[in-house]
């Protein structure tokens, strides 16, 4: 009995970790590329609500989940091009003070456009309820997303694994030196990655947008879980965040389950052991870039 | 002469000594022709959705009386900060008395900053208008006699919807479970609850405390559906609500869900088809009288959207406060109080006057629950809720749904 409910728990933890997934794997993979601690990722991940919501007014929430991604990945190359390219060789602390003051710049322009009170979204109606397998329950609507992070999930690694695109970059991040030496220009890939990051997180907050409250101080309420993901995992390991993202989702439910008043508490404790055992983290290897 | 009048004297003197040599420009300030009033509401945190809308009416309010040649031909100078949680909001209310000179303060959603606010006011001797907080406790054994309560306390709230749920028979043995806000307002909300199940034969089998910061109520649903109640009770504040029930919604649950807080800025962030149930309130703007009628449309025509209840809070209270000043042709706190306590009724747009309770300083006056309107006879996105008839029933004692003085535990000091 308390095994099946402990089960549900466990499986729900996964599909929240799934959605952590989202955003922290952009913020891991602009920081290996770039060696940036990108503080506006939360913003882009409201943006990615904001747009969402409002793109399903005209065109439904099918097309919104499609093309908000998109226009925010488009806003992420602009922000590529005129504000991380100058910060790439520079001492880290700058782009963390110019993130920081992009991401309350982007909350404030939310502010003024769409107001400060939350704006309202709603699941479409078929992707409302709970599955069933015998006793099992799952939110129909958690499945679509968990489908969705897997497709993701699996793209971003063939993408990085088995293309010549994803050996550029996954040079560029060991040895941006010898890949400049051998006549590629790193520039371009960069691009790209900051437009594939900003593009997941943009797709995580037009996903929540209909379960969770649409605000404009949404993006800062969702940077820290990135962060505590990023950082269990190890900076700039892939299988590292996917890890971690899961074991937080499952732990903070677990922890739910048996005690809720630490519930919350729960991940940082577990960002906290983990950093005991493994200072960079579960699957970090080096953290070239701050040193 | 006694020595007990002689130590007053020195007190006196010493006081006087202080305020001449370091309060001087302070008194500077306070005849300036300007009144300065301390308004402080959270904009940030799980209580700022409803706090901006708090801050729209306050402005509207100060704005509409400075253009009517503002209190005694002096402007309100208003001065209003984001609160952001109880430590910040008793230093900011602390600054504002001592540094701004601001003659009394008012504001406040958060109980725990509410508290925090009314110490500061005790200490300082001055006037603080609580607005928008709920907990029983500010004005039973917290109260003090500097500090007024607008908005109705958590009693009133569960005996709004507690009444009308009784009438759909949905109380008498059955199971709840409740789902409560982990900090001194849930706290309060939930003991009344408890009093409220236990005298009409219900019984609560599982009760969570949620902390503030929660956005994700998944694992906490999947232990709701675990005890298997007859009715979920939510018993939350702010963005919690709003997410809880779009995630209740998501999950489909066949148990209804109540609830015994809701702010009408909270349900409409809640999406279409989201919300269902009867939950409390303390004013909507489909009210239908003359007064609250001319205020929505001021306030809509301004703003481009209705005000929402902490708008409309926010707007008397600081018309009472004129009032009170102007009638009382006075700021000092000694002044104000006698006023209040005497009882006086104010129109508060609602179908019967309200009136500060004299022993409690609660504004005694009319609560309503509520259910939502089916999907389609909604007109706009704001008219998503149908108002129960006002509790009391008309010709009833507007004081018979507040705790009593045997209930209520206020004991002011002189």
């Amino acid at each position: 009995m308390q095994f099946g409910f402990l089960l549900e728990q466990v499986v729900n933890g996964l599909v929240l970790g799934g959605y952590y997934l989202l955003i922290a794997l952009g913020l891991s993979l602009i920081f290996s590329v770039g060696g940036i601690v990108n503080l506006a990722h939360g913003a882009f991940y409201a943006l990615g609500a904001y747009v969402s919501v409002e793109i399903t007014k005209y065109l439904g929430f099918g097309s919104a989940i499609v093309l908000s991604p998109i226009a925010v990945a488009l806003l992420g190359i602009l922000f590529e091009r005129f504000i991380l390219r100058r910060f790439y060789d520079a001492d880290p602390i700058l782009s963390l003070l110019v993130t920081f003051g992009l991401a309350m710049v982007t909350e404030q322009a939310i502010r003024i456009i769409w107001g400060a009170p939350p704006i309202s979204a709603a699941i479409p109606q078929a992707f409302r309820g709970s599955v069933f397998l015998g006793d099992f329950l799952f939110s129909r609507y958690r499945l679509l997303i968990l489908a969705v992070v897997a497709a993701v999930l699996l793209g971003v690694w063939l993408l990085l694994h088995k293309t010549s695109f994803g050996r550029v970059v996954r040079a560029g991040i060991q040895r941006p030196d010898m890949v400049a030496a051998l006549g590629i220009r790193l520039q371009p890939y960069m691009t790209a990655i900051v437009m594939l990051g900003v593009g997941m997180a943009a797709l995580g907050g037009a996903f929540f947008a209909p379960i969770t409250i649409v605000h404009p101080a949404m993006g800062a309420e969702i940077i820290t879980v990135a962060f505590v993901v990023v950082v269990i995992g190890g900076l700039g390991s892939f299988w590292g965040v996917v890890l971690a993202a899961m074991l937080v989702g499952v732990v903070r439910g677990i922890t739910i389950h048996f005690a809720p008043a630490a519930g919350e508490a729960s991940i940082y404790v577990l960002m906290f052991l983990v950093l005991m055992m493994r200072p960079r983290g579960l699957l970090g290897e080096r953290i070239e870039k701050f040193e | 002469m006694t020595r007990y009048s002689r130590r007053t004297l020195l007190k006196a003197g010493a006081a006087f000594a202080g305020v001449s040599a370091i309060g001087s420009p302070a008194i500077l300030r306070a005849q300036a022709a300007r009144i300065k009033i301390g308004h402080l509401v959270p904009l940030t945190g799980f209580l700022g959705a409803i706090g901006s809308y708090a801050q729209l009416g306050v402005k509207m309010a100060a704005e509409e009386i400075n253009a009517s040649g503002g209190i005694m031909g002096k402007q309100i100078d208003l001065m209003s900060e984001d609160s952001v949680n109880p430590a910040t909001a008793s230093t900011k209310a602390q600054r504002m008395i001592e540094q701004d000179g601001a003659v009394l303060l008012f504001g406040e959603i958060s109980s725990a900053s509410s508290l925090t606010i009314m110490q500061v006011a005790e200490r300082n001797k001055k006037v603080f208008f609580s607005t928008g907080a709920r907990s029983d406790a500010l004005r039973g054994k917290d109260c003090n006699r500097y500090s007024f309560h607008c908005d109705i306390p958590n009693t009133v709230m569960v005996n709004a919807v507690g009444t009308a749920l009784k009438q759909k028979g949905m109380v008498k043995g059955k199971k709840f479970v409740t789902l409560t806000a982990d900090y001194i307002f849930g706290h309060d909300l939930l003991k009344a609850a408890k009093a409220f199940f236990s005298a009409n034969d219900a019984t609560l089998i599982g009760d969570e405390l949620i902390a503030t910061d929660v956005t994700d109520f998944s694992p906490y649903l999947l232990k709701v559906r675990q005890a298997k109640p007859d009715v979920v009770c939510c018993n939350l504040a702010g963005n919690q609500v709003t997410n809880l029930v779009k995630q209740y919604a998501e999950f489909g649950f066949p148990y209804p869900l109540v609830g015994f807080n809701l702010n009408t800025g909270d349900a409409w962030a809640m999406g279409e088809g989201n919300l269902s149930g009867t939950w409390p309130t303390v004013w909507y703007h489909t009210l239908d009288n003359p007064a609250s009628k001319a205020f929505v449309e001021a306030f809509s025509k301004k703003y481009g959207k209705p005000p929402e209840n902490h708008a409309w809070i926010e707007y008397i209270t600081l018309k009472m406060i004129a009032q009170a000043i102007t009638e009382t042709k006075s700021t000092e706190s000694d002044a104000l109080i006698a006023y209040f306590e005497k009882q006086t009724q104010f129109d508060i747009m609602k179908g019967r006057k309200g009136y500060f309770r004299s022993w409690d300083h609660q504004l005694v006056q009319e609560a309503y629950p509520f259910t939502v309107k089916p999907k389609g006879e909604m007109k706009d996105k704001w008219d998503m809720l149908v108002l129960g008839n006002a509790v009391p029933a008309a010709g009833a004692e507007l004081e018979t749904i507040y705790p009593t003085k045997t209930q209520n535990p206020c004991n002011m000091k002189a």
